[in-house]
């Protein structure tokens, strides 16, 4: 009798089968709670008479999107404006990064200027910027600036061939002509070559110590053969520039005010987030580290490219590539100025029309969660390859 | 050498404000050049800013055509003040909201207050007599005519959506993090999986999914009311990524502090109450609060699903055809609110930052 107490006891008691028993009971407790989510929703649908299932796909949308950058009319499928919405989306995302980063990397570093006044407005900057909401910055560069600008006529201009008014920003279109393509395939050639040229001259370095301008000698190659290339095929590449005709712009690219507007806002806002993990990165780089490179004799650009650029970029590239994802999910507030991007098309307009909210926002969830999921794989993938040998 | 038998001048005047000018403005040709830059740019933007908002206003009169100079007309935000602030609340029951404030008011004071007794006390009130209270004065109940949240809106509407997500997020992302850090494999993947998800997708498309989905999985008769949806949406969203916060505080923490408590016999949750939270939460305080920013940034967008916050509603003022055309003064008032919130946490997080330092 003794004995079977304790066993018992030594059973209830062991550490390995109370973690196994709380783990069976919270699985059970998530498996109920999904259980009566389902069989809820199953009876719901049900009672309102909503299909399931993805064959909505493939039906015609019957609605039109006001930009796409794929064929799109109102007989494409519910599928086709996904991805026209899924376009958009990466396409905002796309340009919003590139000028986040521009600006961000300015401020970032005026912030660290020696310079009191250069440091303060950049300061101004970043404080201003990230404490007011992003939905609030996009409203008023849609509604306040951008709306309010005048009609095409009385345009603001720049060179005559950027003119921006509140039909949308008009820029010259590049057309390329016959024999264009001998132009590119040159391009890609001397990048080619150019990629083997930095790997001979690192190979070099290492076995001779010698260094060679790999960085010089390839732009001077590449922009070389391009502007020759050019010359001999007779400029075939030429810029188609908008015109006034009537009461709007012809020719040229048009970007409509809601994409100008977006970008402009995601851009300025992300850039504020981004000068704050710039100026970080650098500060985290010790001095002591110019003060040695210095010593042993390199010149002020190679401390720059080989010592301090390198660090920082360790501790400044995971938090900037989240900046990136931020943003790409901010342009989600696209919907909020009737910009066509993924959640307006697809769980705005689609949803309205179809009812399946489960599967659309289902669809539109696993785009952004897909997205950053790839990035966090790459992010680890960094981390891992900029490791320090011996650093925990 | 010349350079070597040249005679030396005396050092560069460092001091005063002329010393001062030279050493930060004018150091060397191109830092000149960018202060003449940095002066113009002001020069550009800054006076006409000021003339705009305060010298050009107009702040006395009742409609729009009192707005005669050509500056802001405040007279639009002056006129439309209560909707701004309260929303569609009952004029005759805004005591009740003010009543709230008021009480908030007093005890935040009490607490920012150094070295005042029983503050434990007045935080435990805050934090469970308090959301009772709130909710019998603002909703309605216990004798008040109660009032219907979908007339709730303006800067109330924002902070009582940022105040619940803030509070009720914490507790959940504290418990969402020890889950991840768990050495149960099931609990930790759970955890993972759900924190994952939220902090992956964007907070439209929660609220989306919060206004079509929520009412599907309810039983039948079960209907939330929209405010709620939305406070569930964000409490989740915002709980994930404090859980986050709360793990790099958890993963900070020195292994010795988790083998001492152990070595004590002090159980698991009595280690994480007693050692290890208080510790690690400490450390994550300005990550905490810059979250809490955040999500005071982010109830601007619950005007999506058709929700009157701050930002909404005077989106919907200036569409009045009475005020068409005043879009720039809401704006900037807006953004002023906004800032003037986000500034003070951020503030008043450096300060605690600097109080709590033990200088480990």
């Amino acid at each position: 009798m003794e004995t079977d107490k304790s066993k018992i006891g030594s059973f209830i008691f062991n550490r390995s089968v109370q973690g196994i028993f709380y783990q069976l009971v919270t699985l059970g407790l998530v498996a109920l709670g999904i259980y009566y989510i389902v069989t809820n929703t199953a009876r719901n649908m049900l009672e309102r008479g909503l299909a399931s299932g993805f064959h909505f796909l493939g039906v015609e949308s019957q609605f039109d999107i006001g930009m796409t950058l794929i064929e799109y009319s109102p007989t494409s499928t519910y599928f086709d404006s996904f991805i026209v919405g899924l376009l958009n989306t990466l396409l905002v995302a796309g340009i919003g990064i590139l000028f986040a980063t521009i600006i961000g990397f300015t401020v970032g570093i005026m912030r660290l200027s020696s310079n009191w006044l250069i440091a303060k407005i950049a300061e101004a900057y970043v404080e201003i910027l990230r404490n007011i909401p992003l939905l609030l910055q996009i409203f008023f560069w849609y509604f306040a600036v951008l709306r309010a600008l005048p009609k095409p006529k009385q345009s603001l201009e720049l060179y005559d061939s950027f003119f921006l008014n509140n039909r949308g920003l008009f820029i010259p279109d590049t057309v390329f002509g016959e024999g264009s393509s001998i132009i590119f395939y040159m391009l890609w050639l001397t990048i080619i070559i150019s990629i083997g040229i930095f790997i001979w001259a690192k190979r070099r370095q290492n076995r001779t110590g010698e260094r060679f301008p790999a960085f010089y000698v390839s732009t001077a190659l590449i922009l070389g053969t391009f502007f020759i290339s050019l010359a001999a095929t007779g400029f075939p590449v030429s810029f188609e520039y908008p015109e006034l005709k009537g009461f709007n712009f012809k020719g040229g690219v048009k970007l409509i005010p809601e994409l100008v507007a977006l970008t402009f806002a995601l851009a300025m806002y992300t850039a504020s987030f981004i000068a704050e993990v710039v100026r970080g990165g650098i500060m985290a780089v010790s001095k002591g580290q110019t003060e040695a490179a210095k010593s042993v004799g390199l010149k002020q650009n190679l401390i720059l490219r080989l010592i301090i650029i390198p660090q920082a970029l360790r501790v400044i590239v995971p938090p900037l590539t989240n900046q990136y994802l931020n943003l790409t999910k901010n342009s989600s507030l696209a919907a909020a100025i009737a910009y066509p991007d993924l959640v307006l098309v697809f769980a705005g307009t689609a949803l309205m029309q179809t009812g399946q909210a489960i599967e659309i926002i289902g669809m539109v969830m696993g785009v952004y969660l897909f997205l950053s999921l790839i990035t966090s794989l790459i992010m680890n993938l960094f981390n891992r390859f900029m490791k320090v040998d011996g650093e925990r | 050498m010349s350079a070597a038998n040249k005679e030396i001048g005396p050092p560069v005047i460092e001091l005063g404000v002329m010393g001062w000018l030279r050493k930060n403005l004018f150091s060397n040709w191109y830092n000149s050049l960018l202060t003449i830059f940095g002066l113009y740019l002001l020069y550009i933007l800054i006076p006409p800013l000021v003339n705009w908002i305060f010298l050009d206003a107009n702040f006395v009169g009742s409609t729009r055509d009192d707005c005669t100079n050509e500056g802001a007309c405040w007279i639009f935000i002056q006129q439309n003040i209560k909707l701004i602030f309260y929303g569609l609340y009952p004029t005759e029951e805004l005591w009740r909201i003010n009543f709230v404030y008021l009480i908030l008011l007093i005890s935040g004071v009490y607490l920012l207050i150094p070295n005042l007794k029983h503050k434990g006390w007045v935080g435990a009130f805050l934090l469970i007599i308090f959301p009772i209270i709130c909710v019998v004065m603002l909703s309605g109940g216990l004798g008040l005519e109660s009032v219907e949240t979908r007339l709730w809106g303006g800067l109330f509407l924002t902070l009582v959506i940022a105040g619940v997500g803030i509070v009720l997020s914490l507790p959940i992302g504290v418990m969402l993090a020890l889950g991840r850090r768990s050495k149960l494999p099931v609990v930790s993947l759970l955890c993972t999986i759900f924190i994952e998800i939220w902090r992956g997708v964007p907070l439209i498309t929660v609220l989306f999914m919060a206004s079509n989905m929520f009412p599907l999985f309810m039983p039948e008769g079960v209907n939330f009311d929209k405010l709620i949806r939305a406070l569930i949406g964000v409490m989740f969203f915002s709980a994930a990524y404090l859980a986050e916060v709360v793990r790099g505080g958890l993963q900070a923490m020195p292994k010795g502090q988790y083998e001492a408590s152990q070595a004590v016999g002090l159980t698991y949750w009595r280690m994480m109450a007693l050692v290890i939270l208080p510790q690690s939460l400490k450390m994550v305080i300005p990550a905490i609060i810059g979250s809490f920013i955040a999500i005071f940034k982010d109830t601007t967008l619950v005007l999506v699903i058709g929700l009157f916050d701050f930002l909404g509603i005077i989106q919907f003022v200036g569409t009045n055809p009475d005020w068409l055309g005043f879009s720039h003064e809401g704006y900037v008032f807006a953004a002023a609110v906004f800032w003037v919130f986000c500034y003070a946490m951020s503030w008043y997080s450096q300060r605690l930052e600097k109080k709590l330092d033990t200088g480990r």
